[in-house]
């Protein structure tokens, strides 16, 4: 059943994906307080996006709202974005700079690291009403979140087990993380925010699924940017949540008769791009792939697609929903030309992204069928052989490791 | 800028970008997104981005087109690769206002949009409000964009943003 009680993952195993597990009220309320909630390290900000002391932003774990801030003494807190009197959520600003944070209710005011400093008429007015004596400003306070700071990403955690930063992410994950973060300052370029009506989980699997790359994206095939046959990998951590899909373009590789045919659709000959260097590849990292795309469990995409570099944090919005917040950037030391460059670049990515579109609406279509249809289920069945790790891009592997990990936490 | 045309040169200019708005939304609500390419000089500049990035001067577009090479791509990319479900779009363009002229002679306007998406099967939504910045530069078939900067202030793109605003 779509949302009921009787939550039994089918008996296949693996290969095969309830439908309730991104329809479900009950399942969403589960993975809320399993796994964001959780053991594991969210992403909330990059330390470029608040660089001085005083500087802060709103931010999301999950979908519960939190304030990320940079305090006098330079440290990087966060805490729960909720008045410890009456559960206000108070800080409204999407960003900026502050010396503390008063609840516009009743005036009660946080410093920047989140503690209670002031409460007005705590000895009441002229002698009557007021706090109890024993009302202690340290025993209250908005929740304050773990942090781990990884070359200038922020990540933050509920939980007081979660194993550090570093082997949560894994050796696999942390070559192309580097890559991409390791040595050089971020400078941020612009945001992007679309409400994406897909489950959350989808966008994970959207991007640990490489055969839909070179189907879905006429884009990608036709401009030789990835196609069936170059060369491209897929990196699964040990725990199965975290995917790399890294990709080399070549624009020399001939498309065999055989792989246009399979292709389908997907390849249009006949197609030029009028203005073709806007996707020419400047190579700047220490990496043999041109593209690498992470899916960091649970809230993080970390694009490298060319030159054009962008972090996305999926916060999840209900079953059906996810809110997608991009942060685009390049490096501090890029020149002018570069900038540009990868200005021109980012048409291939985001809400309006020759990629991006594409993306998005397959997620909306995948959701209507999945909460409308009667069937239950679908397959992920693709290179039976790999338990992830894979060099072809006709795999599924990489969906089949993330939900060996998702059943485990989630005791499905 | 304080304008420096007269209260006549300004309403004269004024009802002159109207008249462009209005074909240029007729264009785009009819689908047309290769003839879209037309209201730009050959150098013309397009870009859509948020409200949040104008106001910050953050320089990202969620499309940046320099030229119309570049323009003419993704009118390309709209009609033979990106995968979308159909969807009717309307634009509605009004309070336009005329800034001043530059010292180039190039027209500095500004005008509200909102625009109305309609997918199959669904009801009519706001889809996106904002504001176009612009410099239109008169050619021998009357005015045409040096550059259109698309500030939308809709905090969310509902999914995907498909057409040029």
């Amino acid at each position: 059943m779509k949302n009921g009680t009787d939550y039994r993952w089918p008996d296949e195993g693996l290969t095969h994906i309830p439908d309730w597990i991104y329809t479900s009220d009950e399942i969403y309320d589960r993975e809320r307080e399993r796994i964001f909630l959780g053991p594991s390290w969210n992403f909330i900000a990059l330390e470029a996006e608040i660089p001085e002391p005083g500087n802060f932003k709103r931010s999301y774990v999950g979908d519960v709202p939190v304030i990320v801030t940079r305090d006098n003494e330079g440290q990087i807190n966060a805490f729960e974005n909720r008045c410890a009197h009456r559960g206000l959520e108070f800080c409204r600003a999407l960003r900026g700079k502050a010396s503390e944070f008063i609840c516009p209710y009743h005036q009660w005011t946080y410093d920047l690291t989140g503690r209670l400093m002031a409460v007005p008429f705590r000895r009441g007015d002229k002698g009557k009403g007021g706090m109890p004596k024993d009302f202690d400003m340290k025993d209250h306070g908005p929740r304050r979140l773990n942090i781990a700071i990884r070359h200038g990403v922020v990540f933050a955690t509920f939980s007081d087990s979660v194993e550090p930063l570093e082997e949560y992410l894994g050796p696999e994950t942390l070559e192309h993380y580097d890559a991409v973060f390791a040595g050089r300052k971020l400078k941020v370029l612009g945001f992007y925010r679309n409400r994406l009506n897909g489950n959350w989980k989808l966008y994970h699997e959207n991007l640990k699924d490489p055969y839909h790359a070179t189907l879905l994206h006429v884009y990608l095939a036709t401009f030789r940017l990835m196609v069936a046959g170059q060369k491209s990998a897929m990196f699964v951590d040990k725990s199965g949540r975290h995917a790399t899909a890294a990709s080399a373009k070549d624009d020399s590789a001939d498309i065999s008769a055989e792989t246009a045919n399979e292709m389908r659709n997907a390849f249009r000959d006949d197609m030029v791009l009028e203005d073709p260097e806007f996707i020419k590849f400047v190579p700047e990292f220490d990496s043999s792939w041109t593209v690498t795309m992470q899916t960091i469990w649970p809230n993080l995409i970390v694009q490298r697609e060319l030159n054009t570099l962008g972090i996305r944090h999926i916060v999840p919005r209900g079953p059906h929903a996810l809110d997608m917040y991009w942060t685009m950037f390049g490096y501090e030391d890029d020149d002018a030309e570069m900038t540009r460059h990868r200005l021109r670049q980012s048409n291939l990515m985001g809400p309006s992204g020759y990629l991006g579109v594409d993306d998005n609406e397959a997620i909306r279509f995948v959701q209507e069928g999945l909460r409308r249809s009667v069937t239950e289920r679908g397959i992920v069945m693709l290179d039976p052989e790999s338990d992830g790790n894979t060099d072809t891009l006709i795999s599924e592997a990489p969906i089949r490791a993330l939900y060996r990990h998702y059943r485990e936490v989630m005791s499905l | 800028m304080s304008s420096n045309l007269s209260p006549a040169e300004a309403r004269e200019l004024r009802l002159e970008i109207e008249e462009f708005n209005t074909e240029y939304a007729r264009t785009l609500d009819a689908g047309d997104v290769e003839a879209w390419t037309e209201f730009f000089v050959e150098d013309g500049f397009y870009r859509v981005t948020a409200r949040e990035n104008a106001d910050a001067g953050l320089p990202i577009g969620l499309v940046w087109c320099e030229g119309k090479p570049m323009l003419r791509d993704r009118a390309a990319a709209i009609l033979k690769t990106m995968v979308y479900a159909p969807r009717y779009w309307r634009h509605m363009i009004s309070n336009v206002r005329v800034k001043g002229l530059k010292a180039d002679g190039g027209v500095v306007a500004e005008a509200n949009y909102l625009i109305l998406e309609t997918l199959m099967e669904d009801e009519t939504r706001i889809f996106q409000t904002g504001q176009y910045r612009d410099v239109f530069v008169r050619s021998p078939e009357g005015l045409l964009l040096k550059s259109r900067d698309c500030v939308y202030d809709s905090h969310l793109i509902p999914n995907d943003m498909v057409y040029p605003a």
